[in-house]
């Protein structure tokens, strides 16, 4: 496999996060942000807007899906940057795939 | 997404929001470990806030920004209302984080911690040798119950951090230490570094390792965070007698947290009263916002005005803020010195000498 390669996720996987992470708004910090042990990760609107969608029980496809058409965007660019989002929140156990 | 931890400057006059709070709850704990943090003089039992009076403070620090709080000590099971405390702080929409011992933290406790909302528990490792770890900790069967919580932890699904300090006594075994966290399910694990304040600073001499030792260590980590890169995630706290910049002490003096004793005094640290002449404030006579802005303890030391060269000067100025407060006291005798960690300062020879001093010696346990 070619490190440099976009990380894929099967389409059938159902994102959700583990307990222990949180995503909340908080005004005196300006916006989202996702909880994790130890740790506070400020997210943008965008990555907000993915990580709200991962419930356990949308499949991937049906997130990718939901976003192109929520923002009118191209579902295969959506698809590379929200597989991307995805993947580097699971390596750091932010997220279960 | 972006850290929260990257180092942007920011305006001098920008009073930041504080994003964690250290609760200790206790300053009561079963072990002794020598490296233990809290200080010398230690809070009595009956001067501990109530139940009511830390939802009061978690509701106050919520409205500040605060996000996460940490349920500290001592061992917070020596406290009766843990659970209700935790409740409070979840009922006010904390992050709840609980840093324990093990020793006291029931399978009863547990449960009742898991079921009102915990959501992270953060268990100290004092060494993967059991004889020597609770040689370390000063009590025995620590060892055993700390691993036997780690499964319960894990069996509830609640997040679990492996505290792990590291000092001279086991500094050689940091592959079967990362080994033991992977082992008891931990997600995360935190490789820390003694730090000598408090306790530690009276051990010193004893717990401290040697500079091949240290780089040997970090190297190992490094080696180790690779190798389980996915699987757990692994936090190192810097050797700082060994650095050569010091670290952005709790990321910048009344920037980023604060810290509530038992007994209520506010402060920018859990060491900060080691430093004479500061006026804290305590929550049994302010609300949270009013200290966190106002008190004089906090804004001894806010910004970098203070600092002296080389620190003005310095293209780290805005990254680490000059280094700790109370190391440069504890080291230099002014508080408002350049952290003598840093290879710059004027006094730096004076942590070259300290971190080649060691002495075989019984250690001074922490008691009360």
């Amino acid at each position: 496999m070619n490190e440099t390669a976009t990380p894929t996720i099967a389409p059938e996987a159902r994102p959700r996060l583990p307990r222990g992470v949180r995503l909340v708004h908080n005004e005196a910090q300006g916006g989202w942000v996702l909880l994790a042990p130890e740790r506070v990760f400020k997210a943008d609107q965008i990555a907000a807007e993915v990580v709200k969608r991962c419930t356990g029980e949308a499949t991937f496809d049906a997130i990718v899906e939901d976003l192109a058409t929520t923002f009118n965007a191209p579902p295969e660019r959506v698809r590379s940057d929200v597989a991307a989002l995805l993947r580097g929140l699971a390596d750091k156990k932010l997220l279960e795939l | 997404m972006q850290t929260q931890a990257d180092p942007r400057p920011a305006p001098a006059a920008a009073l930041h929001s504080p994003l964690g709070l250290l609760a200790e709850l206790t300053h009561r704990c079963p072990l002794g470990c020598p490296y233990c943090s809290n200080p010398l003089e230690l809070d009595r039992r009956t001067d501990e806030l109530d139940t009511a009076t830390w939802a009061r403070v978690f509701r106050e620090a919520a409205a500040l920004g605060v996000l996460q709080v940490h349920l500290s000590g001592g061992e917070p099971a020596a406290r009766r209302d843990l659970v209700d405390i935790m409740a409070a702080a979840r009922d006010a929409g904390l992050y709840t984080n609980l840093i324990t011992s093990g020793v006291g933290v029931t399978t009863k406790l547990l449960g009742a911690l898991a079921d009102a909302g915990l959501d992270h528990v953060q268990i100290s490792i004092q060494d993967s040798e059991p004889k020597s770890a609770d040689h370390i900790a000063g009590y025995d069967g620590a060892y055993a119950r700390k691993r036997a919580l780690a499964a319960e932890v894990v069996a509830l699904k609640v997040p679990l951090t492996a505290n792990i300090v590291i000092h001279r006594a086991n500094i050689e075994r940091v592959d079967e230490l990362v080994a033991m966290a992977l082992e008891m399910g931990a997600t995360r694990v935190e490789i820390a570094h003694v730090q000598y304040y408090g306790w530690a600073l009276k051990n010193r001499a004893a717990l401290m390792p040697t500079r091949e030792q240290v780089e040997r260590a970090v190297g190992r980590v490094e080696a180790l965070r690779e190798r389980h890169h996915g699987r757990i995630v692994i936090d190192a706290v810097v050797p700082d007698y060994h650095a050569r910049f010091p670290k952005p002490c709790v990321g910048g003096w009344g920037r980023r947290s604060l810290n509530v004793t038992p007994s209520g005094r506010v402060l920018p640290c859990h060491a900060a009263e080691s430093i004479p002449g500061l006026e804290f404030w305590s929550v049994r006579d302010r609300p949270l916002r009013e200290i966190w802005e106002s008190s004089p303890a906090f804004n001894a030391f806010r910004g970098t005005a203070f600092l002296p060269e080389p620190c003005q000067g310095c293209a780290r100025r805005d990254l680490d803020f000059g280094g700790c407060r109370c190391q440069a006291f504890a080291l230099t005798g002014d508080a408002k010195a350049t952290d003598p960690v840093c290879h710059l300062s004027p006094h730096h020879h004076v942590v070259e000498e300290l971190a080649a001093f060691r002495e075989d010696g019984p250690y001074v346990y922490r008691r009360g």
